[in-house]
């Protein structure tokens, strides 16, 4: 896994300054043509990789200190993650609550599922706004608005894969809790949320990705003084100057969004592993 | 008084009634079924079997007339869990072991853990897979995930034993040892059997009586008593037992003529 890692890390990075070589070479042509090449290869578009990852130890101001780039993202990052966090078991458990409801209910499932993909057409940076002058009327941390808008992302795939995964056991085995005279709550704990566990795990991935997504737009449509959101925004405006140091942020999400998929990798295969255990 | 086991009454069953597509599944149906019978129901496909099937186990309501089950109406008798089902799948809940999938109908009854785990060695036994509890279903063949249904199925004692083709998917030898199997089962728990099959040879083999039905809608055409006495495997051999097979086999035809 950690090999694996570092082995695509080592291509990208290749492939970067590949790319860069040629391009200084043939003045951003392709090679033997008078064809430009998409995206210009100078030092502003794509700085040296070495100078990316040297940028994540040079030292940066926050506020009256200084410390390297690396720890100040990683302490952004921490914010970030906790509005992440928060949106994302949001959303699972409106996502889930909601896949209930249109489980029990044909007319809800016929009534909300078509708003439900709708939702997801609303531009996170119009809803932000409305998102935070709510919560700042109710006296709601910024933080918790963020979460809000993180969970609004989340929820959506949770809901229509927990639902097709509620919706997956054969006739045969709901006519069979059926025979045992099982409640419809029974039948739910005891067989639709077990055979839902194969579509519920990847839904939970794309969630987490999300509420990073989701955390960051949000943070940087609130204008929010922490949180990696504000990192990117402030780097992005000074990125004539240093574009290295946008992208090393940009690093800094992307690791973030990694953590929490393997995260929630770690825990599928605890429950997976238990099953495993058994077999061998 | 001895009280029947089912008594299926002027049954009729239309599905989608009023739309296009409405079809007559049964229709005139009328059965009496003792208590420690085996009953086959045998016809072509589309003959309503598996409906019949499923309007005794109160899966489905009857459009029409009235089934009723050790002297109570049928949705009575499965909210009181007097069935135990076996379906063609076994259907058994791959994210639990052997042993758990047999627990399952004790679970919803309320039983202590430890009379669970009891019962599930007992009926691990009875189906002779007393090594199988720790494993999962996905490790078992296919005949042994069927036996493992039927343990499931009897773990609670269930009064009436409904099932539906169960063996349909097995290879043949398989299918006449697991006949066997549940033969032995059915005398040593004395429970009442309706059992589902296109086979007419199991049918012979396995029933007290066979209950021939004809197709579009379904009625009952004729209903064959078969007396072998006490089945070994021999018995598939004896000339009775052709007797039997060959009487129901000139049902099924005249069932196809039309007549």
């Amino acid at each position: 896994m950690l090999a694996t890692t570092f082995v695509a890390v080592v291509l990208v990075v290749l492939l970067w300054e590949g790319y860069k070589w040629v391009g200084q070479q043939t003045d951003d042509r392709l090679p033997g043509t008078g064809i430009e090449v998409l995206v210009s290869t100078d030092d502003l578009t794509m700085p040296h990789a070495k100078d990316i990852l040297g940028e994540l130890l040079s030292d940066v101001r926050d506020g009256r200190s200084t410390l390297p780039m690396s720890l100040y993202l990683l302490k952004k990052a921490w914010f970030t993650l906790q509005e992440a966090a928060i949106g994302f078991f949001l959303g699972l458990v409106v996502g889930l609550a909601l896949a209930v409801l249109m489980l029990r209910w044909r007319v809800v499932e016929r009534g909300l599922l078509p708003w439900i993909n709708v939702s997801q057409t609303v531009p996170l940076i119009a809803l932000a706004p409305i998102i935070v002058t709510w919560g700042r009327l109710n006296d709601l941390p910024d933080l918790f608005s963020i979460s809000l808008i993180a969970a609004y992302l989340t929820f959506f795939p949770v809901a229509v894969s927990a639902l097709r995964g509620l919706q997956s056991p054969d006739v045969a085995d709901v006519e069979l809790m059926r025979s045992y005279a099982a409640s419809w709550w029974t039948t739910l704990f005891k067989l639709r949320l077990p055979a839902a566990r194969a579509y519920l795990f990847p839904a939970f991935k794309i969630a987490a990705t999300l509420s990073v997504v989701g955390a960051i737009v949000g943070e940087i449509s609130i204008g929010t003084k922490t949180g990696l959101g504000r990192a990117i925004l402030e780097f992005a405006q000074r990125y004539a100057v240093s574009p290295e140091r946008l992208y090393a942020s940009v690093i800094g999400a992307a690791v973030l969004g990694l953590s929490v998929f393997g995260l929630v990798n770690l825990v599928e295969r605890m429950f997976a592993g238990r099953d495993r255990e058994v077999a061998a | 008084m001895s009280e029947a086991a089912v008594v299926v009454t002027d049954v009729e069953k239309v599905f989608g009634r009023g739309s296009a597509e409405e079809v007559m599944a049964l229709s005139g149906v009328d059965l009496t079924i003792q208590p420690g019978e085996f009953v086959t129901l045998i016809g072509p496909s589309g003959c309503g079997k598996s409906t019949f099937l499923r309007l005794v186990g109160d899966l489905l309501e009857p459009t029409a007339g009235s089934v009723d089950v050790f002297g109570k109406p049928a949705h009575q008798a499965r909210l009181d869990q007097d069935y135990g089902m076996v379906f063609q799948h076994a259907g058994l809940f791959d994210w639990r072991k052997v042993a758990a999938n047999i627990e399952l109908p004790l679970e919803l009854k309320g039983w202590t853990k430890a009379d669970r785990a009891a019962r599930a060695r007992e009926m691990l036994d009875l189906v002779k897979l007393p090594d199988f509890g720790g494993h999962y279903p996905r490790q078992l063949s296919g005949g042994m995930q069927q036996r493992v249904s039927i343990a499931r199925a009897l773990s609670f004692e269930p009064r009436l034993l409904l099932m539906d083709e169960p063996f349909g998917a097995l290879d043949e030898m398989t299918r006449e040892h697991m006949q066997g199997e549940l033969l032995r089962i059915w005398r040593e728990t004395g429970t009442t059997v309706v059992f589902v099959t296109h086979s007419i040879s199991e049918s012979a083999f396995l029933s007290n009586r066979v209950v021939v039905l004809s197709p579009r809608p379904g009625r009952i055409h004729s209903i064959v008593e078969v007396d072998l006495g006490e089945r070994t495997e021999d018995t598939r051999e004896d000339p009775q037992f052709f007797r039997a097979s060959t009487e129901i086999r000139e049902a099924l035809r005249s069932v196809e003529d039309g007549s």
